[in-house]
């Protein structure tokens, strides 16, 4: 946690924007230090990304040197065809040098097709490769990072990461090497003969150099400034176009719209802002670039026409500089063309540098632990927790499941059920001692061991497009159709899925809106049933399920839970009295711990919770 | 914004002339009083084009990215306006790609596209006309070169359109499977499911980077054409004239004046190609906006008020299917619902209950028979005062990454502190006052994270805070512990008194809140009674709520 979150005090966002309300989070400003390390950083990204095409790239600078000479070669061919071709034909002896030349002319325009065609090609499958590459490293690193993350960083920004950020990155290796080349190139060539032509005027033209040098330092800097406002404003449309679309039932149900409007209409007046600033800050610039181009040619103009005047240059000289100094500002406006898409690009690529720079808080082992077959043993060890320094929410748990115990925890809001949970699925990692899976450590087990022997249910039932056995499998990826028929009818989800249209090949459509929220809760069962645990979580699972469902789960969960270790949470006691073992929680600490039998007989908080449940069912 | 730059065109045109002036003059004819007016002249001039293209990208700059902010603008009421029927259909990942890179394309075509494809086919035809007029012969060759180059644009501009098209779509696809990757992310993690979430993220990169190069192979086959058919033409000018020359039919300044213009076309040919296929892009884009546009909402509003709305509720003969070709998820519906009177909704998972209730407030018309609200068919109502009448809490509560004021007041934006007090109070959801910074903290995605008990009771309150004659709970309370449920049972009693009620039960206790009970099953209601009544009568609604009971103490 170590980039995007600088300031851990709270944030009060502007007054016009109450509606957002307040978090602990600070999206915008950032400190000149963590400006020039983003720089750095993202500068690093990109080289990284280059870096494995080093070879390639040279090769495509060779080839755009190839075909600049093929397109140079053609005026001076036609320029040898006016004075060699020409004469010998009014002198009537033929055509054969004219042939020879017009040979020349055809033969380099047919080498820089080639070499076009084969850069175009190459840098556009080059600037694909990268863009490919880059896709997925930021995916698979999303993926990896840990839940507090996600927590923090939230579904909106990673989409817009994914999306928007990438895009403008494409931009910039679309619009790339191309032009920058060949700009480069010329300008560089040109200024050499520039100089070597007439040093007076070629050193009165490089006075437009400190000119060019500022403008380009003042462009950058409100640039960077602009687009990184940009970046962030793009996010925040994103963010809330997503919510607004994931939550169109609510939205509509309660005529949100208007309200929404006026809001979305804010964020994306934002970012148009920020886009029409960009536009102005390169309508300044651009025509700056070609003003001090077009004065500095006027200085020559006068300066050299002066000069020629007295003789002291050619008006053939003259003519010539003219001509090159042209060529000389042509390609600054397109270099500075270039350089925008790059500014725009560096301000996605420090975002993204930011976001792969974030080390997953849940590591994983360097030396992980070989565990042998998995057999369920819970162990956690004085183990504490906080979310926020200083308020601790596990002060120091000692608890022990045995292989195959099914537990239950109970306990009003903030007890710490739901943690203690996550900490087993190592959403996250304790702040002190030990959470022990079969003797070892979950620190010191790999992703892939941990993931396979702990499985966690809860009430978010995320439901994927795709079909309900496409769903379902995700518990188990290559699971054969009987083996998620079987799961299904386990878990009594079978019937209703029959009943569907297309039977398990029904598209569960846009998260899930076509089923039920307790049949989405039994598609998740299904999938938990496949996935075959050692250890299952189950936190507030079966909440949505009616009478029957629960029943038929909880039947189910007997045969189910009968062989490995289960955590269950649940304010439901009918779910909880399958259990072996029940554990009360009061801010973290345990108030009682026994068979559920037991519990009721004793007249401590179960007992009541009890009574009160009896009550409720009369 | 035309204007500047054709004068700007017009403006760097004659600087050349003035040049010419300069060296003729001054220089050749030793005139060197001129010198200093001429130059100011070439100064001024300068100067003016650069005011000119500054005005015009101010101008531009202004008009663009007005275009693009109204245009997404339009989007989202649009889609919010949009059906759930529409929703469900479409992937979000498509919407939210047409909302970002598709107006970004069509930002960048109107921002400099749009002007260069402009100036460049202007240059384009004064230079043609400029080379007729030279020499005709000469100027028919060149014409005859655009032949093939304007054939050419057309095939490549079906096969790129069709390949962009497809490429916008894909990028839409990523999109949805980044979306999903991000929202899902819990239970991916909670499975270990990385790999294959990344192998389907993969599957929809690769087939992006496959068509993307299969668009970079079609357009540097394009673009090399564009280049090499004037330098061709070239060839073949310069073959010709230098045998007119040859036959003193035309004079050696003649071909070369006639060169050095054709060669100035060279740069606009090639150019053509990537502003084309600019063009075609934001043509696909506008395509796929506007199919968002375009599409008609298939709930009409209606045009009757309810000014003071008592809340009678009648459904009449209603059916309804998602669509035309599944079957009935509903049929042959009949209840009344007097104003006051609260109806329990108990059912078997899947039986419909969700989608019978999404119907009150439109969010899907019926498809046979209908609903009305105090005699008045829903869908003669305006949508507006339909859904001030009807307010829901769902199974499955959905915050806004916005403040607890925000979300709670959704329906009702200008209720008091007392209002909202009172709503909290009912709905059990105090806790509310205690958070950070109290009714202004941010909850939803992007604030504090709230256990799913306190974000139904929040949903709860916004529902009740609306005030309105038809109340819909959808399983309002399955995440809350018995004794805040019985709590919040106490107090909905009161409201429930006072609206008409439709509450969607999975237990006894909340059945209790109910006068009249309806058991769906199959999707059509089969009996309805008092929870007694129907206890004692109907062996399927025993199973469907005394099964507790049983299991218990079985």
């Amino acid at each position: 946690m170590t980039t995007t979150q600088q300031t851990p005090q709270p944030q009060p966002t502007s007054a016009e924007e109450s509606w957002r309300g307040y978090a602990e989070e600070s999206d915008n400003e950032l400190s000149r230090a963590t400006t020039v390390r983003l720089k750095e950083q993202s500068r690093q990204l990109l080289f990284d990304l280059l870096r494995p095409y080093r070879k390639l790239i040279w090769l495509m600078v060779v080839i755009v040197l190839v075909e600049n000479a093929a397109r140079l070669a053609v005026p001076y061919l036609v320029h040898l065809g006016i004075d060699r071709g020409i004469p010998p034909i009014l002198a009537g002896e033929g055509s054969r040098d004219l042939v020879i030349v017009v040979g020349a002319v055809l033969a380099s325009a047919l080498i820089q097709a080639y070499a076009r065609q084969v850069f175009l090609m190459r840098s556009g499958k080059l600037g694909q490769t990268i863009l490919l590459g880059l896709r997925r490293r930021l995916f698979d690193h999303f993926q990896r990072l840990s839940p507090s993350f996600h927590d923090r960083y939230t579904s909106g920004r990673v989409i817009s990461r994914l999306t928007s950020d990438v895009d403008v990155i494409d931009e910039m290796l679309r619009t790339g090497f191309d032009g920058l080349v060949t700009a480069v190139l010329t300008l560089v060539g040109t200024a050499i003969l520039l100089l070597t032509l007439d040093l007076k005027l070629g050193l009165l033209a490089l006075l437009s150099f400190p000119a060019l040098f500022f403008l380009t330092a003042w462009f950058r800097r409100r640039s960077v400034l602009v687009y990184r406002r940009t970046r962030e404003a793009v996010a925040l449309v994103i963010v809330h176009f997503v919510e607004s679309m994931t939550g169109i039932r609510a939205v509509q149900a309660f005529r949100r719209e208007g309200r929404n409007e006026e809001i979305f209409h804010g964020v994306n007046d934002r970012y148009r802002e920020a886009n029409l600033e960009s536009f102005r800050i390169n309508a300044i610039f651009m025509p700056s670039i070609k003003g001090v181009g077009n004065i500095t040619i006027v200085a020559i103009l006068a300066y050299g026409g002066w000069q020629a005047y007295h003789g002291h240059v050619t008006v053939g000289v003259l003519t010539a500089f003219l001509l090159y100094l042209r060529q000389f500002f042509e390609p600054l406006q397109e270099i500075s063309q270039f350089y925008n898409t790059f500014l725009a690009a560096s301000a996605a690529l420090e975002k993204l540098s930011g976001v792969l720079n974030e080390e997953p808080d849940v590591a994983e082992p360097l030396q992980p632990a070989r565990p042998e077959r998995a057999r369920g043993h819970l162990e956690l060890r004085s183990v504490q927790f906080s979310y926020v320094d200083g308020v601790p929410v596990l002060p120091g748990l000692d608890l022990d499941v045995p292989a195959g115990q099914t537990i239950a925890l109970v306990g009003t809001t903030g007890a710490g059920k739901t943690t203690i949970a996550k900490l087993v699925a190592r959403f996250y990692d304790p702040t002190g001692g030990h959470v022990l899976l079969d003797g070892h450590d979950l620190r010191d087990l790999t992703e892939d061991d941990l993931r396979e022997r702990v499985v966690m249910v809860t009430q978010e039932n995320f439901l994927f497009t795709g079909s309900v056995a496409d769903n379902i499998r995700f518990g188990k990826p290559g699971a054969t159709m009987e083996e998620i028929v079987e799961a299904a009818k386990v878990i009594g989800a079978h019937d209703f899925i029959m009943a569907l249209p297309d039977g398990y090949a029904t598209a569960v459509e846009k998260r899930g809106s076509r089923l039920s929220a307790g049949q989405r809760q039994l598609v998740a069962f299904a999938r938990a049933f496949l996935a075959d645990p050692a250890v299952l979580i189950l936190d507030e699972a079966t909440s949505s399920l009616d009478i029957p469902s629960e029943r038929l789960i909880q039947r189910a969960l007997r045969t189910i839970l009968a062989d490995r270790t289960a955590i269950v949470i649940a304010h439901r006691l009918s779910t909880v009295e399958t259990a072996d073992r029940v554990i009360v929680l009061e801010h973290g600490r345990i108030l009682e711990d026994g068979p559920p039998e037991t519990l009721i007989t004793t007249g401590g908080n179960y007992a009541d919770l009890h009574q009160a449940w009896e009550d409720s069912l009369a | 914004m035309f204007t500047s730059a054709i004068l700007g065109v017009g403006v760097s045109l004659t600087v050349p002339l003035v040049t010419r002036a300069i060296i003729d003059g001054p220089v050749t004819r030793r005139e060197i009083d001129l010198l200093l007016p001429l130059a100011l002249l070439a100064l001024g001039l300068s100067i003016s084009e650069v005011i000119l293209v500054w005005v015009r990208r101010w101008a531009q700059s202004r008009a663009v990215s007005d275009l693009e902010a109204t245009l997404r603008h339009d989007l989202y009421v649009r889609l919010q306006s949009l059906p759930m029927e529409f929703h469900t259909r479409w992937q979000s990942g498509q919407l939210l790609s047409r909302v970002t890179v598709d107006l970004s394309t069509i930002r960048r075509f109107m921002g400099f596209g749009l002007l260069f494809l402009v100036i460049n086919i202007l240059q384009l035809v004064v230079v043609t006309i400029l080379l007729l007029r030279l020499y005709w012969p000469l100027g028919v060759v060149v014409l005859v070169a655009a032949v093939p180059i304007i054939l050419l644009s057309l095939r490549f501009e079906k096969k790129y359109l069709a390949i962009s098209r497809r490429v916008q779509d894909q990028q839409g696809d990523l999109a949805t499977a980044i979306e999903e990757s991000a929202l899902g992310f819990r239970v991916i993690k909670a499975f270990g499911r990385r790999e294959h979430v990344k192998a389907q993220f993969d599957d929809s990169a690769v087939k992006l980077y496959g068509t993307s190069i299969e668009k970079v192979r079609l357009a540097s086959r394009f673009w090399t054409f564009l280049g090499v058919i004037p330098n061709l033409t070239l060839v073949i000018v310069l073959l010709l004239g230098a045998l007119a020359v040859g036959r003193n039919t035309i004079t050696l300044g003649t071909l070369v004046a006639f060169i050095t213009l054709m060669l100035s076309l060279i740069w606009p040919v090639a150019a053509l190609g990537t502003i084309l296929a600019m063009a075609q892009e934001a043509m696909t884009s506008a395509d796929r906006i506007s199919e968002i546009l375009d599409t008609q909402s298939s709930l009409k509003d209606g045009t009757d008020e309810l000014t003071k709305p008592r809340g009678h509720l009648r459904l009449e003969n209603v059916s309804f299917r998602f669509t035309p070709d599944s079957p009935d998820v509903l049929h042959d519906i009949n209840l009344d619902l007097p104003p006051g009177t609260t109806l329990a909704l108990v059912g078997p998972t899947g039986s419909g209950k969700t989608t019978l209730t999404a119907l009150l407030p439109r969010l899907y018309d019926v498809t046979g028979g209908r609903i009305t609200i105090d005699g008045h068919d829903v869908r003669d109502l305006t949508m507006k005062s339909l859904r001030n009448a009807v307010a829901s809490a769902f199974d499955d509560p959905t915050l806004f990454s916005m403040s607890v004021r925000e979300n709670i007041t959704l329906g009702r934006p200008d209720a008091t502190e007392a209002d909202i007090q009172q709503a909290l109070q009912i709905a059990q959801a105090t806790f509310a006052n205690e958070l950070p910074w109290g009714l202004d903290t941010r909850v939803g995605e992007q604030g504090m994270s709230l256990s799913g008990g306190q974000r139904q009771r929040l949903a709860l309150a916004r529902a009740v805070l609306a005030r309105p004659a038809v109340l819909v709970l959808d399983d309002t309370l399955s995440a809350l512990d018995v004794h805040t449920e019985a709590l919040v049972e106490e107090a909905l009693r009161n409201v429930l008194a006072e609206t008409t009620g439709i509450v969607v039960a999975h237990r006894a206790s909340t059945v209790m809140l109910a006068d009249q009970v309806a058991l769906l099953q199959n999707g059509t209601i089969t009996h309805v009674g008092t929870h007694a009544e129907l206890l004692a009568t109907v062996p399927a609604y025993r199973l469907l709520l005394a099964a507790e009971e049983e299991e218990v103490h079985a």
